[in-house]
C-alpha cells in the first residue's frame, strides 16, 4: 500500500465502484481473479452444489497443504523435491544437447533442411504418446522418468535455437564482416547473441514442457515419490485434500519456474525489446 | 605518401550489377580521389547506396574491378556507416566493446584498444559513458558511437550511407559537425550517400550527381569552399551556387 494516502477513498474496498479511483487499487488488481476463483470455490464448497467429499473448501485444502508438507512421514516436500529434481535434470539434459546441436543446425542451411521434417514432426507428436514406447526400452526404471521429458524439452530447445540462428538479421552479421571479422568471430560475437532471445524462448518452453512430461510420467511409469504419483495415488484412495494440495503444489512449483526462467533471462538478454 | 588529388584512389572500372533482372549498372567506371569528402546524390532507386556497399565489398558485384589504393577491394581497410544504428551495433556489448570491436578482430591486445579509444575521444571531445549499452544512449549517440566504431581502426575509406536518415534535425546538425572534424583530422577518404542535398553539399568536397537506371556518373560537381565549414556557410554564395546547380541537374535527370 502507499505510504501516502493523498485521497482516502470513501470504502477501503478496492472492488467498491468508487467514484475516486485511488492509484494503489490499481496494484492490488492482479488478486482480483484469485479473489474471485477462490470465492467461486468456497461457495461450491459449501452451498453442497459439488459433493464436499469430492471438493473441500479453500481454506481446509490450504491447511492440509501445510500440514503435508511438512509431515515427517510421506511428507510432500518429498515429493516436491522429486519432482523438481527429475524436472531440472532432464532440462539441463534438454539444453546441453539441445542448444548446441540447434545452433549447428541453423548454422547450416542445408544440414537444417535435411532434419527439419523429422524434428517438426516430433515436436508436433505429444510427447506423452512416447511413454510406452520409452517403457519397452526402458522399462520403469528411475532413469526414464528423466529420459522422456529430456527428449520432449530437447526438441523443442533445438528447434527454436535453429530457428534463432537462421533468422538473425542480417545487419549486424554484415556490419561484423565489413570490419574484418572471421567467421569464427562472426559466431561467436554476433550470431550466437543475435539468436539468444529465441534461444531463450526455447529454454523457457523447454522447461515447462519437462515439467509437464515429468507429472505424466510418475503418474504412469510408477514410482516411490513424485507429485504426479502423489496426485494420482491420493486420488485413487479419496483422499481429495491431499489431492488438491499436491495439484496446487504442481501449479506452484510450474508458476515459480517460469518467474525464475523469466528473470533469468531478463537479465542475460537485457537488450530484449529495445 | 601524398598523391595528388587527381590521383584514383577509389577506381572502378567495367562494374556490372543487376537486380533481379533489372540492369542497374552497366559497364560503370568511377575514379574517386584520396583525402576528399566525396557525397553521392541521385534520384531514388539509382542505386546509391549499392555502389558504395559494391564498393565496400559488402554485396557482391557480376562484373568488373574495384580497387582501394591499388589493393584489391578484399585487402583494403574498410570503415562503414549504416543507415540504421539500431540494427547494426551490438546492443549486447557495452558501448565501450562496440568501437572497439574492429580492433579486437584484428587481434589488439586489451590495454592498447583502450588507449586508442580513449585516444580517438580525447581528439574529438567526446565524454560518454562509454561502460553503458548502446540503446542507453540517443539516438544521435548511437549514431556517433557507430562513427567511431567505423574510423577507430585507421580504415584507408569511409563509407557512409545515409548516417542522418534516423535523426531529427538538431542531431543531424551535430554529426554532420563530428563528420566534418573527423576528416580535418584524419584526412579519410570519405563516400558519403545522402538524400538531402543540403547535408550532400556542406560536407563535401565532390559532390558526385548519378542519373537514373542504368545508373551513370551525369557530373562531378566541385565544392572547394574552405573547412571548418560553419552553420553560416549554407548562406555563402558559392554554396548557393552550388547546391542551385546540382538541383538544376537533378531535375533535368528527373524529367528524361
Amino acid at each position: 500500500m502507499n505510504q501516502k494516502k493523498r485521497q482516502p477513498s470513501p470504502s477501503q474496498n478496492p472492488l467498491a465502484i468508487a467514484s475516486k479511483w485511488v492509484p494503489w487499487a490499481d496494484k492490488l488488481l492482479p488478486l482480483l481473479g484469485v479473489v474471485i476463483l477462490l470465492s467461486f470455490w468456497e461457495i461450491a464448497a459449501t452451498s453442497n452444489w459439488v459433493n464436499p467429499v469430492l471438493l473441500p473448501t479453500p481454506v481446509a485444502t490450504i491447511a492440509e497443504l501445510v500440514i503435508v508438507t511438512f509431515r515427517p512421514e510421506n511428507g510432500l516436500f518429498l515429493d516436491f523435491f522429486t519432482t523438481l529434481w527429475r524436472t531440472l535434470l532432464s532440462f539441463a539434459i534438454g539444453a546441453i544437447l539441445g542448444v548446441p546441436l540447434g545452433i549447428i543446425l541453423g548454422s547450416n542451411e542445408r544440414v537444417y533442411r535435411s532434419f527439419e521434417f523429422l524434428i517438426d514432426f516430433f515436436r508436433s507428436t505429444p510427447a506423452s504418446a512416447l511413454i510406452p514406447m520409452f517403457l519397452l526400452f526402458l522399462g520403469t526404471s528411475d532413469w526414464n522418468k528423466v529420459v522422456i521429458p529430456a527428449f520432449a524439452g530437447f526438441l523443442v530447445i533445438i528447434f527454436n535455437s535453429a530457428y534463432g540462428v537462421m533468422n538473425a538479421r542480417q545487419s549486424r552479421i554484415l556490419a561484423a564482416r565489413v570490419m574484418g571479422a572471421s567467421h569464427w568471430d562472426i559466431f561467436k560475437d554476433v550470431l550466437f547473441w543475435e539468436s539468444l532471445p529465441q534461444i531463450f524462448i526455447g529454454l523457457r518452453t523447454g522447461i515447462s514442457i519437462s515439467l509437464v512430461i515429468v507429472i505424466v510420467a510418475e503418474m504412469f511409469i510408477g514410482t516411490d515419490l513424485g507429485l504426479g504419483k502423489r496426485i494420482f495415488e491420493t486420488q485413487q484412495i479419496l483422499n481429495v485434500k491431499d489431492m488438491y494440495a499436491s495439484i496446487l503444489t504442481t501449479g506452484v512449483l510450474g508458476y515459480c519456474l517460469n518467474m525464475i526462467f523469466r528473470f533469468v533471462e531478463k537479465q542475460i538478454v537485457h537488450w530484449s525489446g529495445r | 605518401m601524398i598523391s595528388t588529388a587527381t590521383s584514383a584512389f577509389i577506381n572502378v572500372q567495367g562494374l556490372c550489377k543487376s537486380f533481379g533482372g533489372q540492369v542497374l549498372y552497366q559497364d560503370f567506371d568511377l575514379t574517386l580521389p584520396e583525402g576528399k569528402v566525396i557525397s553521392v546524390f541521385g534520384p531514388n532507386g539509382c542505386g546509391k547506396s549499392t555502389l558504395i556497399n559494391m564498393m565496400s565489398g559488402l554485396i557482391p558485384i557480376d562484373q568488373g574491378q574495384i580497387t582501394v589504393a591499388d589493393k584489391p577491394l578484399r585487402r583494403s581497410r574498410i570503415g562503414y556507416v549504416f543507415q540504421n544504428y539500431r540494427d547494426t551495433l551490438f546492443p549486447w556489448m557495452s558501448a565501450f566493446d562496440n568501437i572497439a570491436y574492429p580492433l579486437k578482430v584484428k587481434g589488439m591486445a586489451e590495454k592498447n584498444r583502450h588507449q586508442r579509444v580513449d585516444q580517438l575521444l580525447a581528439t574529438f571531445d567526446i565524454t560518454l559513458d562509454l561502460r553503458r549499452y548502446p540503446y542507453q544512449f540517443s539516438g544521435g549517440q548511437q549514431q556517433l558511437i557507430a562513427i567511431l566504431r567505423a574510423v577507430v581502426a585507421d580504415p584507408e575509406v569511409l563509407f557512409l550511407d545515409e548516417p542522418f536518415s534516423a535523426l531529427d534535425f538538431e542531431m543531424t546538425l551535430y554529426i554532420r559537425e563530428k563528420l566534418q572534424q573527423v576528416h580535418m583530422e584524419s584526412n579519410l577518404t570519405t563516400v558519403v550517400v545522402s538524400h538531402d542535398l543540403e547535408d550532400a553539399v556542406y560536407l563535401a568536397d565532390q559532390i558526385l550527381l548519378l542519373s537514373k537506371r542504368p545508373t551513370h556518373v551525369v557530373e562531378k560537381v566541385q565544392f572547394e569552399l574552405p573547412r571548418p565549414r560553419t552553420p553560416d556557410t549554407v548562406s555563402h554564395p558559392e554554396f548557393v551556387r552550388t547546391k542551385g546547380h546540382c538541383l538544376d541537374i537533378f531535375r533535368q535527370e528527373m524529367r528524361q
